[in-house]
């Protein structure tokens, strides 16, 4: 027998748990302080609009909510290598990469308020809204691709999918797509450990999910998801490269899922507290911000600030989405085609006179 | 004017299109070099180059998904399943993403793809390449449905499909893809959607049928009229939304009403109709509502698909109830 070929998958780390740095090779943007703050600062924002979406939902002013909690660097680094003309195709936690792009959080409480309108947000007109069925959003990213190819656009699409979306035949072949087609597309797995209560282990034999790039043809790397910078480095990296023409690339970004799955979840019910507890111990923004102290750019003063800034401007989007008038009834059909058809013409004025005869 | 079939008719509409549109791809299985297995995309990447007739890797549900991508991005995507029969895998990006693309973003985002596929039985082929399953799509809110039944009708319905704002699911009767030619002009001039196409006119049933059974049905009609029966003939063509006035205005003319489709009698688009007409022309009616159509059985191997198909005599036999009937 001889080999004939062999593979492996690298591992990205820059900050340590505690903040530390574990490479000396630190890429210029972690010595910009000012840059890093900045994606501090959002990751905070994120956690914070988090936790009151969850609030939310608890006191019955929204419905069924997917939290992201844990999940902010990986995110939040998305964002930030994304140029605005490249098109973003997210699943239905990702929020950090959508602030960052113009999304307002008023509009990500709209959709699970159960207003599409939500869907029409303010980021980039082109970016995918979210993807509810798993890892279909993958295919729309390579489609995506694959017309800027055609276009010769220097644009790329990026796409996200969880751990658990990695076992669906979408993933597969959006990923085999990419490769086969050379198309200018990244990738990302949060890989968060859960699919609702099914652990990472038992949605595949494969040792890494980065690995499954390799039978794609494509790039691929696994990187601590919690670590800003070893994110945005792998990100960067992986978008330069789609962006010149040299093809797509998997990322498997390791974090942990804090929350529960969705507000209608409870993980007490399949998860050991101390891994929760043990989780916390990794988590993105407390090791951000411990490097950041380290390098004498933030203090808690600057914490307290922030804490309450975000406070506040929660506060803002939170009351613009409960003083959003409803849609009116005629909304539900006026999207559905370009032109209303008859038939749907008809539909429409009959339910608008049954609501008008009800009162209402 | 040129002699053409009617999967020449989807050639020319796919070529006429590309040459006008730029933003026009089609993409599928073998669809480049090979043409197609029907041959329906013969020529084209001779002509358009490789990177708009694409070949795709194996997979129908990826092509469905890139077809999304494609279509939300600007470009409109003509996607070819290779057979009706493997489309099950596309439902899932047609139904959850192009059908409701526009309606869930509130029209920031849409979906203008055409999904075409080589539809039903009689052409002797292997098990599930013969289905009839527009009923399947019918059902998806956002979608068109539309199958073509002559060269004519398959170059301007396919036409109108591919500078249509929305997804359109295109179908076309394989079993009548070479049966005859007829003279269609390569004038660009698209056919409308939404809209009924009444083949031939009579005043004492209406034959109300869609695809390959449209020949059968025409066929009926003739020999009725050797009985001296003046049979109006419907081909409905767009599926969804369905023009209901064209087939309302038959019955309050005729009284009567036989539906014939290919597809299985139970949840088949004749129920649909024959609602309405219960709903809204139950008045206008002196006899039951007849149906003709396939069984409530999967679609036989070829030994027997002759048996399942509804044909002309079945379709005679349902228009004499009819007429002995009140």
């Amino acid at each position: 027998m001889s080999i004939v070929a062999s593979f492996e998958i690298e591992y990205l780390q820059y900050l340590d748990a505690a903040g530390k740095l574990v490479r000396d090779d630190v890429p210029a943007f972690a010595r910009d302080v000012r840059q890093l703050v900045e994606l501090y600062k959002l990751m905070t924002f994120t956690r914070v609009f988090d936790g009151k979406a969850i609030a939310l939902q608890r006191t019955g002013k929204l419905g069924t909510y997917a939290s992201c909690l844990g999940m902010e660097a990986a995110y939040v680094a998305i964002g930030s290598a994304m140029t605005e003309d490249d098109v973003f195709a997210p699943f239905y936690r990702d929020y950090g990469a959508q602030f960052y792009r113009g999304v307002k959080a008023r509009e990500v409480l709209m959709y699970w308020g159960g207003d599409e309108r939500g869907n029409n947000f303010s980021g980039p007109a082109h970016d995918f809204a979210w993807s509810v069925p798993i890892a279909t959003q993958t295919l729309h990213a390579a489609g995506a691709a694959l017309a800027f190819k055609i276009r010769k656009e220097p644009r790329v699409a990026v796409s996200t999918v969880g751990d658990g979306g990695t076992s669906k035949a979408d993933f597969y072949a959006a990923i085999n797509a990419a490769g086969a087609m050379t198309l200018p597309a990244v990738f990302v797995i949060i890989n968060n450990q859960y699919a609702i209560s099914t652990p990472r282990s038992m949605q595949t034999g494969a040792k890494t999910l980065a690995q499954k790039g390799i039978a794609a043809g494509i790039e691929s790397v696994q990187v601590d998801g919690n670590d800003l910078i070893a994110m945005r480095v792998a990100l960067e990296h992986a978008i330069k490269r789609a962006r010149h023409g040299h093809g797509a690339s998997l990322i498997e970004a390791i974090t942990y899922r804090l929350s529960d799955h969705t507000t209608a979840d409870d993980a007490r019910r399949y998860r050991d507290e101390k891994e929760v507890k043990a989780a916390w111990e990794n988590e993105p923004i407390r090791r951000l911000r411990a490097y950041l102290a380290g390098m004498n750019a933030w203090s808690d003063e600057d914490e307290r600030a922030l804490q309450d800034d975000c406070a506040t401007r929660v506060d803002v989007e939170v009351n613009a989405y409960l003083e959003t008038k409803p849609q009116g009834i005629a909304a539900m059909f006026d999207h559905t085609y370009a032109e209303l058809p008859l038939d749907l013409e008809r539909q429409r004025a009959a339910a608008i006179s049954t609501r008008a005869r009800q009162g209402e | 004017m040129p002699q053409i079939s009617l999967i020449e008719g989807v050639t020319m509409a796919l070529a006429y299109e590309m040459a006008r549109d730029p933003s026009v791809v089609v993409l599928g299985e073998d669809v480049g070099l090979n043409g197609g297995v029907f041959r329906a995309t013969v020529g084209l990447q001779q002509k358009f180059g490789a990177e708009r007739v694409i070949d795709t890797p194996l997979d129908e549900a990826m092509i469905a998904g890139l077809t999304v991508g494609l279509a939300v991005q600007g470009m409109k995507p003509v996607a070819e399943a290779q057979f009706e029969g493997f489309m099950y895998p596309m439902i899932d990006q047609i139904a959850s993403h192009a059908a409701r693309m526009r309606t869930r973003t509130r029209g920031r985002l849409t979906c203008p793809a055409v999904f075409r596929a080589p539809w039903g039985g009689g052409i002797h082929a292997p098990e599930h390449h013969s289905e009839a399953i527009e009923a399947l799509f019918t059902n998806i809110a956002g979608l068109r449905v539309v199958l073509a039944s002559s060269p004519g009708r398959a170059y301007g319905l396919l036409l109108a499909a591919i500078r249509d704002p929305d997804p359109v699911i295109f179908f076309e009767p394989k079993r009548i893809y070479r049966q005859y030619k007829e003279e269609v002009a390569d004038d660009g001039e698209a056919l409308p959607l939404d809209v009924c196409f009444v083949l031939r006119e009579g005043s004492d049933v209406t034959l109300v049928t869609w695809g390959a059974q449209v020949k059968e049905t025409l066929e009926a009609a003739d020999a009725l009229a050797a009985d001296g029966v003046r049979a109006e003939v419907i081909d409905v063509a767009t599926l969804k939304p369905l023009d209901f006035d064209t087939i309302h205005e038959s019955v309050r003319k005729t009284h009567r009403c036989v539906i014939v489709h290919e597809a299985p009698y139970t949840g088949g688009f004749g129920g649909e109709i024959a609602a309405r007409l219960v709903e809204h022309a139950l008045y206008d009616l002196h006899a039951p509502v007849e149906r003709v159509a396939g069984y409530d059985v999967p679609m036989p191997l070829y030994q027997l698909e002759m048996n399942y198909l509804p044909g002309s005599a079945r379709i005679v036999a349902a228009a004499k109830r009819a007429l002995a009937a009140g």
